[in-house]
């Protein structure tokens, strides 16, 4: 009864929805195009482009006096793009090298941002408590009007990224191949960055400078460790955002004093841990436990391979071997008895008295068998 | 100049000094970012040991933040470490984490506490004189200023003692490991002194701007000299210069003396990628041209030599058709045909063009066909 109302309650409220809409754009849109910037391993790009809106936006209020968001995000986009391609050209044309040039760029734009703040802070009309939301970003100011506006700009970068699907996934994983093909890769390099661009510009108010970078990257590290499919990542990364970005803002509200954009990323990172633990195949703990089995099953057939051996020393198959002897010839076989438990469950030992074992006669054939074929093999 | 301004400046020279030496490792480690992370994730050390300190000038805050940022560096080895996610991603996840952790933090139990994010993010290095250190009933100056000599003095320590292994570990990492220098040892070991560097400079400068004056200055020396010696002293001068002029720009407009300082690493670093003498944009230039020019002589005196006395002479060699020959520019070709006889390396006679003996040396000389007469005469 509760939870109904704590539902009712949720979707009734105007400002709720209207973040939880916002949110759940910016989840979307970063997870697909984060998943493209993972593959092209500038998943940190995200970083430097929302650092670098700062002086965007001090600027396009600066020069309007207006405090829209669409004028501010204006400024944001120009800004970040200006400083993304002057990075990529410093890296392109000096031997400063990627991470140099990000932090570089991060940094010193930002650094510009804060000196036009000051410009803002000391103007009569002080609107600097819109500028604010920029920085750490303040979901629960979002508008309907700022999420219609969000919600147009995703739908570009679907619609381009959709375009542009095929170019872009030849340039994603082979940019060589993909220039001989004849694509204008340096083309498509610009615009990734301009689709990054948009994307961290969508989520600026919602989420704010300094965490945007992370709905670029964790969305789509979680998503990569589920499939090796393109198209799956993608849609994946772009579920995951969606969820983070939802389930933050939900469970924000619903706690007093925690604050939306922190919370979208903490979420969006334990979906990173989860991923990197238990997704099938590239899941870390299903690889331990698949190792774990691979090597029981090869101290089993070690195991039984000794004892055929043993037993054809003594001439006799049926001989009884003492548990004594058996440790002495498997010296290295750590778990002795839970291993000769797994070959007396599958029928090819018997324990004809307390402290002993011997073959039986469907183990030896299932040894020699193995052994022939191991012959061969080797 | 008052002795608050010198106070001030001397702060921020002993600030920059102290961040361009580990920022030159960082910067030819290529782990630039890493100064990005560990200024960000501090963030969460300075809150946890606040809540117990309640005071942000204690040694323990110092300590657990620098702790901090080792964690954030040891987070992202274990996170490579699985090869599950690049390194670009590595960083992108573990920052924002520990960042977001920290503002919610803040946000949930800081209540009316003085602890903003701003305080930490942005910094305010006019404020650094007001804090003296008292001993003795004596007044010795702005606390802050044996904050960072201090953290300089260590570093300037640490390079010192180390400097053999840090230069074999940054450039050869594999000898240093087969020599018996653990590279973890040392990567750890930087990455402390980073974080320490950027804890004890966020108070001044805040976090972002440490990113400025670790990365800028090292980023500007690196193009500048190819000896790590002079690189590091390199950093060392701009930082400082930068951080002086830095401070004088923010006098004139009244603004932001961290953005300000920034700023001028910024302006800097564009005029050395621009003006460098040997790696700038413009002497490169300048090299390509000179080049282009020596081929384009090469060619025209070679095709002038295998054709000058044959009989297709008067169509090959003829002034106002070579440039169909060489398959070059009209203008191009007759603005090289001023230069070579210019030179006196060809002279004209009958609109024909023929080899001074000081072109057929110079033939000699750079293409280096000593038997081409020979070939030629045949």
């Amino acid at each position: 009864m509760e939870l109904l109302q704590t539902i009712g309650i949720v979707f009734g409220d105007y400002t709720l929805r209207t973040v939880l809409l916002g949110a759940l754009i910016l989840g979307g849109v970063s997870g697909v195009l984060g998943a493209l910037a993972l593959l092209r391993r500038q998943s940190l790009l995200g970083d430097t482009i929302s650092h670098a809106a700062l002086p965007g936006i001090a600027m396009a209020f600066l020069l309007s006096g207006s405090k829209s968001s669409l004028v501010l995000l204006s400024g944001a986009a120009l800004s970040g793009w200006l400083a993304t391609l002057f990075m990529l050209q410093v890296v392109r044309t000096s031997r400063i090298k990627d991470d140099t040039a990000l932090g570089l760029v991060l940094s010193v734009f930002f650094g510009f941002g804060l000196v036009l703040l000051t410009f803002i802070q000391k103007r009569p009309d002080a609107a600097q408590a819109g500028l604010d939301k920029f920085l750490f970003g303040q979901a629960a100011t979002l508008m309907a009007e700022d999420v219609t506006i969000m919600a147009w700009l995703s739908a570009l970068v679907f619609v381009l990224v959709v375009l542009f699907w095929k170019e872009l996934k030849v340039y994603l994983f082979d940019s060589g191949f993909a220039e001989s093909l004849g694509f204008p890769t340096r083309w498509l390099d610009i615009l990734l960055l301009s689709l990054l661009v948009i994307t961290i510009v969508i989520g600026l108010q919602t989420v704010g400078v300094v965490l945007m970078s992370a709905m670029v990257v964790a969305p789509a590290a979680a998503a990569r460790q589920w499939t090796h499919r393109l198209e799956r990542m993608v849609l994946l990364a772009g579920l995951f955002g969606m969820f983070a970005g939802v389930s933050g803002s939900l469970t924000s509200s619903l706690v007093p004093r925690l604050p939306t954009g922190p919370t979208i990323v903490v979420v969006a990172t334990i979906m990173v841990l989860c991923s990197l633990l238990f997704a099938p195949a590239r899941g870390i703990l299903w690889n331990r436990f698949r190792l774990k089995r691979q090597q029981k099953s090869i101290q089993v057939h070690i195991a039984l391979l000794t004892l055929l051996d043993l037993a054809e020393h003594h001439r006799d198959y049926r001989h009884q071997h003492s548990l004594e002897v058996v440790r002495a010839v498997l010296p290295r076989t750590t778990h002795l008895s839970r291993t000769l438990k797994e070959l007396e469950e599958r029928g090819w030992i018997t324990v004809p008295r307390k402290g002993f074992v011997a073959l039986t006669a469907r183990g030896v054939e299932v040894a020699r068998r193995f052994r022939e074929n191991q012959e061969v093999a080797g | 100049m008052n002795v608050l301004q010198l106070e001030i400046q001397l702060v921020a020279v002993v600030v920059a000094v102290a961040c361009a030496l580990p920022g030159t490792f960082l910067v030819l480690r290529k782990m630039a970012m890493m100064s990005d992370a560990i200024s960000h994730s501090i963030l969460f050390g300075i809150v946890v040991a606040f809540f117990y300190t309640r005071d942000l000038s204690s040694p323990l805050l110092v300590l657990a933040a620098t702790a901090t940022g080792v964690l954030t560096a040891f987070m992202v080895e274990l996170l490579l470490k699985s090869r599950r996610v690049g390194e670009d991603a590595a960083i992108g996840l573990v920052f924002p984490f520990l960042f977001s952790m920290g503002v919610i933090l803040i946000s949930r139990y800081a209540g009316n506490i003085h602890l903003d994010t701003d305080a930490v993010l942005l910094g305010e290095i006019a404020f650094t004189p007001f804090e003296r250190l008292k001993l003795a009933g004596l007044d010795w100056g702005p606390r802050a200023l044996y904050l960072m000599g201090g953290i300089l003095l260590l570093n300037g320590l640490f390079m010192g003692l180390l400097y053999k292994e840090l230069k074999l570990a940054t450039f050869d990492p594999a000898l240093a490991a087969a020599l018996g220098f653990s590279p973890a040892l040392v990567h750890y070991l930087l990455m402390g002194m980073v974080s320490l560097t950027a804890v004890g400079a966020f108070d001044a400068v805040g976090s972002i701007l440490v990113i400025a004056l670790m990365i800028g200055p090292p980023a500007a020396a690196y193009l500048l000299t190819d000896r790590l010696s002079h690189m590091i002293l390199l950093s060392a001068g701009i930082g400082s210069l930068a951080s002086i002029g830095g401070y004088w720009m923010a006098h004139g407009f009244n603004a932001s003396i961290a953005g300000s300082m920034a700023t001028i690493i910024g302006v800097v670093f564009l005029l050395v990628y621009l003006l460098a003498p040997q790696r700038g944009v413009w002497a490169m230039y300048r090299k390509r041209r000179q080049q282009q020019l020596e081929t384009a002589v090469s060619l025209l005196l070679v095709h002038v030599f295998s054709h000058q006395h044959q009989l297709d002479a008067r169509e090959e060699c003829h002034v106002d058709h070579l440039y169909n020959h060489l398959k070059w520019d009209f203008r191009f070709t007759r603005r090289l045909i001023q230069h070579c006889r210019k030179e006196g390396l060809v002279s004209l006679r009958k609109n024909l063009l023929y080899l001074t003996p000081k072109g057929q040396a110079h033939i000699h000389r750079v293409v280096g066909l000593r038997d081409m007469g020979e070939g030629a005469a045949r």
